[in-house]
């Protein structure tokens, strides 16, 4: 019988500075038993780089390498560098960010780098908007949201960034979604792209922020398992750029995640119905690339 | 071996003998053909090294950073807007304490835009943590990037290797290049004090509250100190080895001269010759060139400038509101002497405009026929007709 995939291989210390239910935290977790114990993490600035423990102590027992916040992507790529230099080939170098540091501010060194294809893993973990400095929009936030800079009735109109699509385009060898109420689901990624060495490789993190959304603490799982139940997040696999996988598919209207959260209280029933189709038609591209990616498969078997 | 370089290569050629491990460049006018020809030695393999083709400047420092935490030895190179985009991993990378050298060719920054050379884009970053140190040619440009790398290394400090742009760095001049062996022999491999290590897992460079933050930035300013008395080692085994001297100031005549004229960079050879022959004429000049700028050598100058009744310092940069950023450094280095030099400052060659041996006649003359030197840095050059 193979080890249980939940089994805690201690890489994080118990305690760190995140709030109550953060699920930065409990993304962290999950990702290092996917990576092990050879990992370097390079964290810029994020909640992240203050959870991880001021001087002098450290919340992982894993290297980190804390750097300025555009910077995530090259500074693990310099890191990649030195270690080939050194003749270590074995260990993972990862950038872990928040959506800041990669859809925003980070975005030009992260494309950098996957255009480069440095053979690093960048894990944005996602809560949708700047938390570290109290909840201000990102271009991760989504259509709807109230948040300290998109307040009251200048609730954020413009819809979320898709970065996987972006990343998609740079045909990097892989890239996928994980969400933390999917702890197999996400390490299973987690050990797929360590084990996809020689490139760039990209793992969006569904990471619920009960702080900056408006839920109670005890609901960071619950609200992060309801995004992808209602395929606001969906869980896919994209491998060089061009061939999807969906994970699973949802199964409930998305009223039910969103009128759970604080920051999208003031939506009308129309707003959730203009949400609903959004997502449905985000679904429905996904699935066209996954048929399509199907159909491309069947041809080259038949040549072959 | 004899080599007719120009002084971009110079410095590539130094970075190739000092065999650096990771360089990230991205290229900018006129700092380009130091990582062009980089690129081809790692590309023919007469460099074993990574080289990192960033998409900015900024990312050119981040992306060395990261590799210095590994415990390897590397370099980049820029100018103007390259360096001003870098401003924040220039701190960085001190703050880390990280013994990255970096080629610096001055340029001006825009708008407009102005690809020639003046010293506000390096002095810019003053502040940054970054020993700086300017060149006068193409073989000074070689040496002192041998020698910064040791002296970066020995202070656990990044190094800045400054030349002017066009009048070195795209000039071709004689340069002794130095054999592999003999490099070897000044510059061992690195030596790193620390480096990422996963099995010794420890968080570099994390949040640092107001209990230990002080005493980390009083640990730069010591390395800043230990740097001044490092350069002077380094330059002294350096001139065993390779019998080239350097100095963080080099002084010409100065013990008997009534005024001194001040230079940095690539000016200091045109001033060499008017110098000369002005002593020749029986007058009392000296010359002083200032290659160290940061750690700033306040000792030295006081001493050198000290009993010298005028001085008068060319400066190819300015700080806005304030003047000539050489003339003021000066002028506070010597504040604490009792009787104190009358300090000229002038302000000239900026955005590339020739500093011709008219020019330094001119500060020359005005310097000793004005008899109380002006608050303000007097500006040298001017052209009348243009008004903007």
């Amino acid at each position: 019988m193979s080890e249980p995939i939940n089994a805690d291989r201690g890489l994080t210390y118990p305690g760190n500075l995140g709030c109550p239910g953060c699920g930065a935290s409990i993304a962290i977790n999950h990702a290092l038993k996917g990576l092990g114990e050879k990992t370097v993490l390079v964290i810029p600035a994020s909640c992240f780089a203050i959870m991880a423990g001021p001087y002098p102590m450290t919340a992982l027992k894993v290297p980190i390498l804390h750097t300025a916040f555009a910077t995530a992507a090259v500074t693990a790529a310099g890191v990649r560098a030195g270690l080939d230099m050194q003749g270590d080939n074995e260990t993972t170098v990862v950038a872990w960010a928040g959506d800041g540091g990669t859809f925003d501010i980070g975005i030009q060194s992260l494309s950098g780098a996957a255009e480069r294809n440095d053979d690093i893993i960048f894990v944005c973990y996602d809560n949708e908007a700047y938390m570290n400095t109290g909840v201000q929009r990102s271009s991760a936030t989504p259509y709807g949201t109230r948040t300290t800079t998109t307040p009251g009735t200048g609730w954020k109109r413009t819809r979320k960034k898709n970065i996987m699509e972006i990343m998609a385009a740079h045909r990097i060898p892989y890239a996928a979604t994980a969400n933390i109420a999917f702890p197999d689901d996400f390490i299973r990624k987690f050990t797929k792209a360590r084990e996809t060495r020689g490139g760039t490789r990209f793992i969006h993190v569904f990471s619920s922020c009960p702080t900056g959304w408006g839920v109670a603490s005890s609901l960071a799982i619950k609200i992060a398992r309801l995004a992808t139940r209602t395929n606001i997040f969906p869980l896919y696999e994209i491998e060089n750029g061009t061939d999807w996988t969906l994970n699973m598919e949802g199964d409930l209207p998305v009223g039910d995640y969103l009128g759970l959260q604080g920051r999208f209280r003031h939506l009308s029933p129309e707003d959730l119905e203009q949400i609903q189709r959004e997502v449905e038609a985000n679904l429905a591209l996904i699935q066209e690339r996954v048929a399509a990616t199907r159909v491309r498969r069947a041809h080259l078997k038949l040549e072959a | 071996m004899r080599q007719v370089l120009e002084g971009s290569h110079a410095i590539s050629e130094a970075v190739r003998l000092a065999k650096v491990q990771v360089v990230a460049g991205y290229p900018i006018t006129p700092q380009t053909h130091i990582i062009e020809a980089i690129s081809q030695y790692c590309a023919d393999g007469s460099l074993k090294a990574r080289f990192i083709p960033v998409e900015s400047e900024h990312s050119s420092m981040a992306a060395v950073v990261g590799a210095a935490a590994t415990g390897v030895r590397t370099f980049t190179a820029t100018s103007s807007h390259g360096l001003a985009l870098m401003h924040e991993m220039l701190h960085w990378a001190s703050a880390a304490r990280l013994p990255i050298v970096m080629g610096e060719v001055n340029r001006a920054l825009g708008p407009g835009w102005n690809i020639w050379t003046d010293q506000s884009d390096s002095l810019s970053q003053r502040d940054t943590g970054w020993i700086q140190l300017y060149c006068e040619d193409a073989q000074d440009a070689l040496d002192t990037t041998l020698i910064a790398f040791r002296l970066a290394e020995t202070v656990n400090l990044p190094a800045m290797v400054v030349i002017d742009a066009f009048y070195v760095s795209h000039t071709f001049e004689p340069v002794d290049v130095p054999d592999q062996e003999t490099v070897d022999r000044f510059l061992p491999p690195l030596a790193p004090r620390f480096r990422i290590d996963v099995d010794h897992p420890q968080a570099l460079y994390p949040m640092v509250g107001p209990a230990f933050f002080m005493e980390m930035r009083r640990s730069i300013q010591e390395g800043m100190e230990a740097a001044g008395p490092a350069f002077d080692a380094i330059a002294g085994e350096f001139e065993s080895v390779f019998g080239r001297r350097y100095s963080a100031v080099e002084t010409v005549g100065c013990e008997d001269a009534d005024l001194v004229l001040v230079t940095t960079g690539s000016v200091t050879s045109t001033a060499r010759i008017i110098i000369a022959r002005q002593r020749e004429q029986g007058k009392r000049v000296g010359l002083c060139k200032i290659k160290q700028f940061r750690p700033f050598p306040a000792e030295v100058i006081r001493a050198v400038l000290g009993p010298v009744p005028r001085i008068a310092v060319i400066d190819r940069n300015v700080s806005f509101g304030s003047g000539g950023i050489f003339a003021r450094e000066i002028q506070s280095a010597l504040c604490p002497l009792e009787k104190r030099p009358a300090v000229y400052s002038y302000i000239a060659g900026l955005g590339g405009r020739d500093i011709t041996p008219e020019t330094i006649t001119e500060v020359l003359r005005l310097a000793e026929e004005t008899p109380m030197p002006a608050a303000e840095s007097g500006w040298v050059g001017l052209n009348p007709d243009v008004k903007p």
